[in-house]
């Protein structure tokens, strides 16, 4: 081979190896991306049955219920809710009436089977998530009720 | 009045720093001796300045001053002394302090160890570093101030987050931001060369030792944060994907893939223009993480209080970086030239490979760290990205990285041929997989990935052996025994080896740990027992236990095995007292073969508790490999390549070679 042909095989070998590597990046991340739901979304059938995703909210108080390992509770944007189930040690700061993120799949129950629950991280702090379904719910039920007055949740724990 | 001291000090550091950011470079520009001058004199002076700032935040901390709303947001009067020490970086303020400390201490390093490099180098390195440091000091001081007072003081402080109320949480940070900020040194390297338009091999060996030195800090500060975590946070994981993780990670990626560059550029003189992109990366994203953890866009322990002017500020300084250092390389890389020629299969070809899946393993991160910030920001909904894609893309580009592990060193320079290579090699593939076959079936299964991942492991350590081997095999001309030839083994080499071998026990930890290790979250009462992977557990009580700032209720635990009883541990579940937080606190037993680890849950009403028992086969190995690759860099800094004044002085370019010796 010329010094020139091998410049060229020695580019677009790295091109292909990049190019492969690319590919095979993008498309784990497509299959691997997991979406949120709001319980008024799952409540209106947008969230996908036998898939992975997020729901978030707050655990509505006096929902927990343990039966050994399991636990029971309902996840709520205080305008729908949805029943999730969980096996496992709970994160510490898993709390009625607190910010939770459950991750796992809806059953086609309309239950939804939680592999990875995620609470707050201290005091101060909301998930993301669980504060952004709060926000939703609050800016539909002004929507419903015509009024512009600001609903008495706390979604100011999401900043901060 | 310290207060107001430490904050006069850094108002003075920062007029130094812009002192040291603006005249040496101007002098180096004209040649003018005297403001080069003040380049080591004023990094000395900065750097005594933000100490002494440092140590007025820490009396504010000691002495417990709650008049300063820093001190009054992250400690307590309970708060015992190591961690109010720890406190002090325990939060963003503070944490920016601690950055510009590291920063400072790098620069003085640079200033104190420079003596052998050319005037107007140091000078315009020094420079860089100061600018650096000034918009740092810039940024702390209209943000993020420490040393802002709360009028009237408060009773008492709201106590350092629980979580980093932990022996490894004191010397986390400080390790991290070493290795973070020792980028910059590569960083200041790359633009002064860039500037002065000399990219040679004399460049790329004197940048060598310090970005190592930098990847050693980074790969402990990384370590000891995933031990940390392990440990803390009570789940028995030790890497999460968190985007607070990833942003160390990124720099670490790209650090690594710069080290190995700069090999090439400094023995051939090869990949110049690839080499300093590299080392402008790096820093930037040191930068970007920065950003990240600090701008309040992620959400995090890490994360402290948001406040959108700081996000707007570490911005716009990242843009004026990065903006300026592309511009820059632009504008000088076209001159460069491309450097020796080599062949396809080469040394330079193995290392070239290198380097493009480590960039791609970055860019992989950063997609998966960046993207769903970026849709959240446009509101386009919230996703994540979670550790199944991470895992699958790191399994993907890991593999033919590890194999490439076992060639690459083996290879020659300039041009190799494929059939001695496989000759020399191919015992080591035989064995290694051999041994990954064999250690599966000890383990109990055979799991395809895993014994692949076993094999790449043991195929890094046999192909080091036949490097190793061959080099100490007699040959004409060189005298003395098997030990007088190992001597003469170049340090670099043997670091090299090292840090490799280092990836392999590392590796091995991680795919032993993924495939065996065993999880089951129970319920305990006292006296009732479990089996886990052969060891029983058996709870005997669960008592009050008062700590200096927390109540926790402490579990016995007996871990026996055919009768004979192995360990007590004492898992605990905490609450604080001043914010209330329950508190997982694990109990482990630990050795070199396997880990038991119990933490506690919940209790239920009737008084049992949910108790989360695991056994985790050889994960103390991840952590011994990242201690064995930074052993591996620390031998190879110490090359006495790298200091000898001789060596250097002789190959300066001609021109320069009187100003290189003072």
């Amino acid at each position: 081979m010329k010094p020139r042909h091998k410049r060229a095989a020695l580019v677009l070998g790295v091109l292909s190896i990049v190019g492969l590597a690319a590919a095979l990046v993008l498309n784990a991340f497509n299959s691997n991306l997991v979406f949120f739901y709001t319980p008024t979304q799952i409540e209106a059938k947008e969230a996908p049955v036998g898939r992975t995703f997020r729901v978030g909210g707050l655990v509505q108080p006096g929902s927990v219920v343990r039966e050994g390992v399991t636990v029971r509770f309902v996840v709520t944007d205080t305008v729908k809710s949805v029943p999730v189930s969980y096996e496992g040690v709970l994160p510490d700061l898993f709390k009625e009436g607190k910010g939770v993120v459950a991750q796992g799949q809806l059953g086609a129950d309309g239950h939804f089977a939680a592999r990875e629950v995620l609470a707050k991280h201290d005091e101060n702090y909301m998930p993301p998530e669980a504060a952004d379904a709060l926000q939703r719910a609050d800016k539909m039920r002004a929507k419903m009720q015509g009024t512009l007055s600001p609903a008495p949740t706390p979604a100011n724990g999401a900043q901060k | 009045m310290i207060p107001e001291l430490g904050q006069v000090l850094l108002l003075l550091a920062l007029a130094v720093a812009l002192i040291q950011g603006v005249l040496p470079l101007a002098g180096a520009q004209r040649g003018r001796a005297d403001w080069m001058a003040l380049a080591r004199p004023s990094a000395y002076l900065q750097c005594l300045l933000v100490l002494a700032a440092f140590a007025c935040l820490t009396s504010a901390f000691v002495r417990h001053d709650f008049s300063v709303l820093y001190v009054a947001s992250n400690s307590n009067s309970l708060l015992p002394l190591p961690y109010r020490i720890a406190a002090v970086w325990g939060g963003h303020e503070g944490s920016l302090l601690l950055w510009v400390l590291m920063l400072n201490v790098w620069t003085v390093a640079v200033a104190r160890f420079s003596r052998s490099l050319p005037n107007v180098f140091v000078a315009r390195i020094l420079a860089v570093l100061g600018l650096v440091a000034a918009g740092f000091l810039l940024f702390m001081l209209v943000t993020s101030n420490p040393f802002d007072r709360l009028l009237p003081a408060a009773a008492d402080g709201r106590d350092l987050n629980p979580l980093l109320q932990d022996p490894g949480m004191v010397a986390h940070p400080p390790m991290l931001y070493m290795g973070y900020v020792g980028f910059s040194v590569a960083y200041a390297f790359a633009i002064a060369a860039l500037i002065g338009g000399n990219l040679d091999a004399t460049w790329a060996r004197w940048t060598r030792p310090w970005t190592t030195a930098a990847w050693i800090f980074l790969t402990f500060g990384i370590g000891l944060g995933s031990w940390w975590a392990y440990n803390e946070l009570g789940w028995g994981g030790w890497w999460f994907w968190d985007p607070v993780e990833n942003a160390s990670f990124m720099p670490w990626l790209v650090g690594t893939a710069l080290i190995h560059s700069l090999a090439v550029t400094e023995k051939r003189g090869s990949f110049k223009v690839w080499t300093v992109l590299l080392a402008i990366m790096a820093f930037s994203l040191s930068l970007l993480g920065t950003f990240l953890v600090r701008s309040g866009v992620l959400s995090s322990v890490h994360a402290f209080a948001t406040d959108p002017r700081r996000g707007l500020f570490i911005l716009i300084f990242l843009v004026l970086v990065i903006g300026a250092s592309l511009l820059l390389f632009s504008w000088r890389a076209p001159s460069v030239g491309l450097g020796q020629r080599f062949g396809l299969l080469s040394k330079e070809t193995s290392l070239l490979v290198n380097n493009m899946l480590l960039a791609v393993a970055c860019g992989a991160v950063l997609l998966g760290t960046l993207y769903p910030l970026f849709l959240d920001a446009m509101g386009m909904g919230k996703i994540s990205v979670g550790p199944p894609y991470f895992d699958t893309v790191f399994t993907l580009i890991m593999a033919p990285l590890l194999m490439l592990m076992g060639i690459g060193p083996l290879m020659r320079w300039k041009e190799d041929e494929l059939s001695g290579l496989a000759r020399r090699l191919r015992w080591a593939l035989v064995l290694a997989i051999g041994a990954a076959l064999l250690t599966s079936w000890a383990a109990g299964r055979i799991a395809p990935a895993t014994t692949g991942a076993l094999a790449l492991a043991y195929w890094i350590i046999a192909s080091m052996g036949v490097d190793l081997l061959e080099r100490l095999r007699p040959r004409g001309g060189m005298s003395g025994g098997v030990v007088g030839r190992m001597r003469l083994l170049p340090r670099a080499m043997v670091g090299m080896w090292i840090a490799h071998l280092g990836v392999a026990l590392f590796a091995f930890g991680v795919a032993m740990v993924k495939t065996y290790e065993t999880e089951r979250d129970v319920k305990m009462t006292a006296d009732a027992s479990t089996e886990v992977a052969g060891y029983r557990f058996r709870m005997v009580s669960v008592s009050d236990v008062q700590g200096p700032n927390y109540v926790a209720a402490q579990a016995l635990i007996e871990v026996s095995r055919d009768g004979q009883l192995l360990a007590t541990l004492r898992p605990e579940k905490r609450i604080y007292k001043v914010q209330s937080n329950p508190m997982t606190e694990a109990a482990v037993d630990s050795n070199l073969l396997r880990d038991l680890y119990i933490s506690m849950g919940e209790r239920l009403d009737n008084g049992d508790w949910i108790v989360r028992v695991q056994h985790k086969p050889f994960i103390n190995w991840i952590w011994l490999g990242c201690l064995v690759m930074m052993g591996g860099g620390l031998l190879a800094t110490s090359d006495r390549r790298y200091r000898s004044r001789q060596t250097r002085s002789a190959e300066l370019p001609a021109g320069m070679a009187g100003e290189g010796t003072r």
